[in-house]
């Protein structure tokens, strides 16, 4: 407690239970905390109301609670460049992009770590649900504890040399155990509900969010054996393994989005769950990132391909362009490109990279074309 | 770590002396001034009294003087209460880019009614050019409103001159005196003023008061409705401990002959030699010439207006910058924009250092001193990210 009282972390707060926890628990442990909130993104409406100022004023409540200072930092210019512009390509792309993965790459654990280092702190801390480990001269991401909530696959873009000043201070709790803990405390946070979704879309409609954007195409929806299926809005507006909102009836169904023509701006669609269309066997991820080093190619371990998902077993190749050739014979439905495949061994976090291009049985699956 | 306050132009510590006399009529005179009876009496007395003393130190008459809760509303009743009551006239009101927003957000408020407004640009000391009034001066302009001393950068405006120029016009005159007052007497005859607006708290007096001066003869609509106090203008019942308040604020500065613009001057001085000395390289904003010694606006090249505050205030130092930064939202500050245009970096990197009755010399010098460090210390960090890249 004593030796922790000359060591200053900067929280990063949202305004939602789990950072307000997390700066609870390294107040209680010592530490001089200061809480800042970042401002992102501006939706402010007609009326004036802006999702951000609201969110801003639990900060300000909740480190009032705890007497720590506070402080709002504007990160707008840097989350449009480097995070919303890469959400737009991506989905002019025809992928499925996770703007949270680069967030925190870009965001949170970069601009947002300057800042506090420029503060004269010695760590950052946030609410994710994550484990850090000192191995040597190396730090380790591990999974938290709370299995449900695990976090790490939206961090496997970060650095061992990162890690070494970030905290996690709820990695070793359950969500339960966070909640409790705030409601013991009487935070007034305690009983926010969770965020979900992508935040600068929060409760709207994510059709109409994007088509403020990105100009909608409609166009045919076809079988994969060429039968015309009735018109898509737009091919943005459509995941791999989508099965709502797809607009078709009638017999043979359920009917899922099982590829996307570029080109000739058709949505493909095939009936049943185990449609064999979905299912690949080996993936292509590139901007691939190892948190401790480059590991031994050819490598088995686990991997996520999306988030809350569960671990499949993989071997994973390193090619000479650094880009990785991801095997799982066992087969994987409705694996998206854009997305991150992230690899584990056991509890760590070794990294992940950007799903690709998907074949089965050698052929490159028209996810994408 | 004892803070040091560098922030008197958002608000002052209050004066003894006036906590002295507000708890006295707090506990002496509650009656209500408009009441008939005796302890009803008693209050109108000392409202009278107060009002009384403060019409004379300014050059203006009892009845010309209108208690408010603030600069803010002094402000609006002067602007919006005017345009109302003038616009058989014309709909045509002039005032400044570079306003507080009390007086912005009340000219843009007009202007959704139907009126129309000129906002004057100004030069790069951010002083108004007499001919830039002059030439936005029009036959149905009702109401000019060129504030005194700029809150942000500390400029002080010719008002005289300004006021002269629209002397046999019909238009009004008025000016906001929030961060003027108490620094040189004010005479309102003597200026040409038609209106003005005061706030007490900016003057170690209490929050929540302030008055406007209307002089006879201005027309002007109350804002809100109810009883008769303020002579119909601004109804409700009179908060008087605040008024007395503020009146013991205006004594102590007049009685002691306006002692504080010297030693601002001197902190001010001394303030810059010690930046000069550690080496710092900055830009002073502001006019060289025409300023309140209160306000020193400064801008420190390749730092940011965000990371400057939390430092400053991380080490003890209360300061603050124009820019509006609420929740995360940085707002470029309008008068700097007004001075330099969007460019200029000047509007990014600027800080705002105001003096007033927490200070003392050997302060101001510690405080620059800091300054000096932290501005070190994050132009050394910013200039190892440039390397970096």
């Amino acid at each position: 407690m004593e030796t922790n009282k000359n060591t200053r972390v900067v929280v990063g707060m949202s305004g939602g239970v789990d950072s307000s926890v997390t700066a609870l628990l390294l107040k209680q442990q010592g530490y001089e905390v200061i809480g800042i909130f970042m401002k992102n993104w501006d939706d402010t409406d007609d009326e004036g109301f802006c999702t951000a100022t609201e969110d801003y004023d639990d900060v300000v409540r909740v480190c009032n609670q705890l007497d720590i200072p506070y402080f709002a930092v504007n990160f707008e210019k840097q989350y449009w460049d480097k995070v919303f512009t890469y959400f737009l390509d991506e989905y002019k792309a025809g992928r499925t992009p996770n703007p949270d993965v680069m967030c925190n790459k870009e965001i949170k654990f970069k601009a947002f770590l300057d800042h506090a280092l420029s503060l004269g702190a010695d760590f950052v801390a946030t609410g994710h649900y994550a484990q850090t480990h000192t191995v040597g001269n190396q730090v380790e991401l591990l999974r938290g504890v709370d299995n449900n909530k695990d976090q790490t696959y939206f961090l496997n873009q970060l650095s061992s040399e990162v890690l070494e000043k970030v905290m996690f201070p709820l990695g070793k709790l359950p969500k339960k155990e966070v909640r409790r803990i705030a409601m013991e405390a009487g935070l007034v946070t305690a009983t926010k509900k969770d965020s979900t979704g992508i935040c600068f879309i929060g409760e709207r409609d994510f059709k109409t969010f994007l088509s403020e954007y990105l100009p909608a195409q409609p166009g045919r929806i076809q079988t994969m054996s060429g039968e015309d299926k009735g018109q898509h809005d737009g091919l943005m507006y459509y995941t791999i393994g989508q099965r709502q909102g797809l607009g078709i009836g009638g017999p043979g169904g359920p009917w899922f989005v099982v590829g996307k023509n570029l080109v000739d701006n058709i949505l493909y669609v095939d009936a049943g769950e185990d449609n064999p269309h979905m299912v690949s066997d080996q993936l292509v991820a590139t901007n691939v990132n190892w948190i401790n080093g480059q590991p031994e190619s050819p490598l088995a371990c686990t991997a996520k391909f999306r988030y809350r998902q569960q671990d499949s077993d993989v071997s994973v190749t390193i090619q000479s362009n650094g880009d990785v050739l991801v095997d799982y014979p066992q087969g994987e439905r409705a694996i998206t490109p854009g997305q991150a495949v992230v690899f584990y061994q056991g509890e760590v976090c070794l990294g992940g990279a950007t799903i690709d291009k998907i074949f089965k049985h050698g052929e490159q699956l028209k996810y994408v074309g | 770590m004892d803070a040091i306050y560098l922030d008197h132009a958002a608000t002052t510590p209050v004066h003894p002396a006036v906590i002295e006399a507000m708890t006295n009529a707090l506990q002496t005179s509650f009656g209500n001034p408009s009441s008939i009876h005796s302890f009803g009496r008693e209050s109108r007395a000392i409202l009278d009294r107060c009002r009384r003393y403060v019409a004379d130190k300014i050059g203006a008459s009892e009845k010309e003087i209108y208690f408010t809760s603030g600069g803010t509303e002094a402000d609006n009743l002067a602007i919006i209460g005017v345009a109302l009551a003038n616009k058989a006239k014309g709909k045509h009101i002039i005032t400044t880019q570079i306003e507080h927003h009390a007086v912005l957000h009340a000219a843009e408020h007009l202007e959704t009614l139907g009126f129309e407004v000129t906002y004057l640009p100004v030069n790069q000391y951010g002083q108004v050019e007499m001919r830039t009034l002059q030439e936005s001066l029009r036959d149905d302009t009702i109401l000019v409103s060129i504030m005194m001393v700029n809150n942000e950068v500390g400029t002080l405006q010719a008002i005289a001159e300004l006021a002269a120029i629209i002397k046999d016009h019909q238009a009004y005159f008025h000016t906001d005196a929030v961060q003027a007052f108490g620094l040189e007497q004010i005479n309102v005859a003597k200026l040409g003023l038609d209106l003005l607006s005061v706030s007490g708290h900016k003057i170690n007096g209490p929050k929540g008061t302030g008055f406007l001066y209307a002089g006879k003869g201005v027309k002007f609509h109350a804002l809100q409705h109810g009883g008769a106090q303020e002579r119909l203008k601004r109804p409700g019942t009179e908060s008087l401990p605040a008024i007395v308040g503020l009146t013991k604020a205006i004594e102590l500065i007049v009685e002691d002959n306006y002692p504080h613009k010297a030693s601002y001057e001197n902190y001010r001085t001394v303030f810059l030699q010690v930046l000069a000395q550690e080496g710092i390289t900055f830009q002073v904003n502001g006019a060289p010439n025409a300023y309140a010694p209160s306000i020193l606006n400064i801008s420190f090249p390749g730092t940011s207006v965000e990371s400057l505050l939390m430092n400053l205030d991380l080490d003890g130092i209360a300061a603050s910058s124009g820019s509006a930064c609420t929740a995360g939202s940085l707002e470029l500050s309008h008068v700097l924009i007004a001075m330099y245009g969007e460019q200029d970096p000047r509007t990014e990197n600027a800080i705002r250092f105001s003096f007033g009755l927490a200070n003392d010399a050997a302060q101001i010098k510690k405080a620059a001193t800091k300054v000096s460090q932290i501005i070190k210390r994050l132009t050394k960090q910013s200039t190892i990210i440039e390397e970096v890249k």
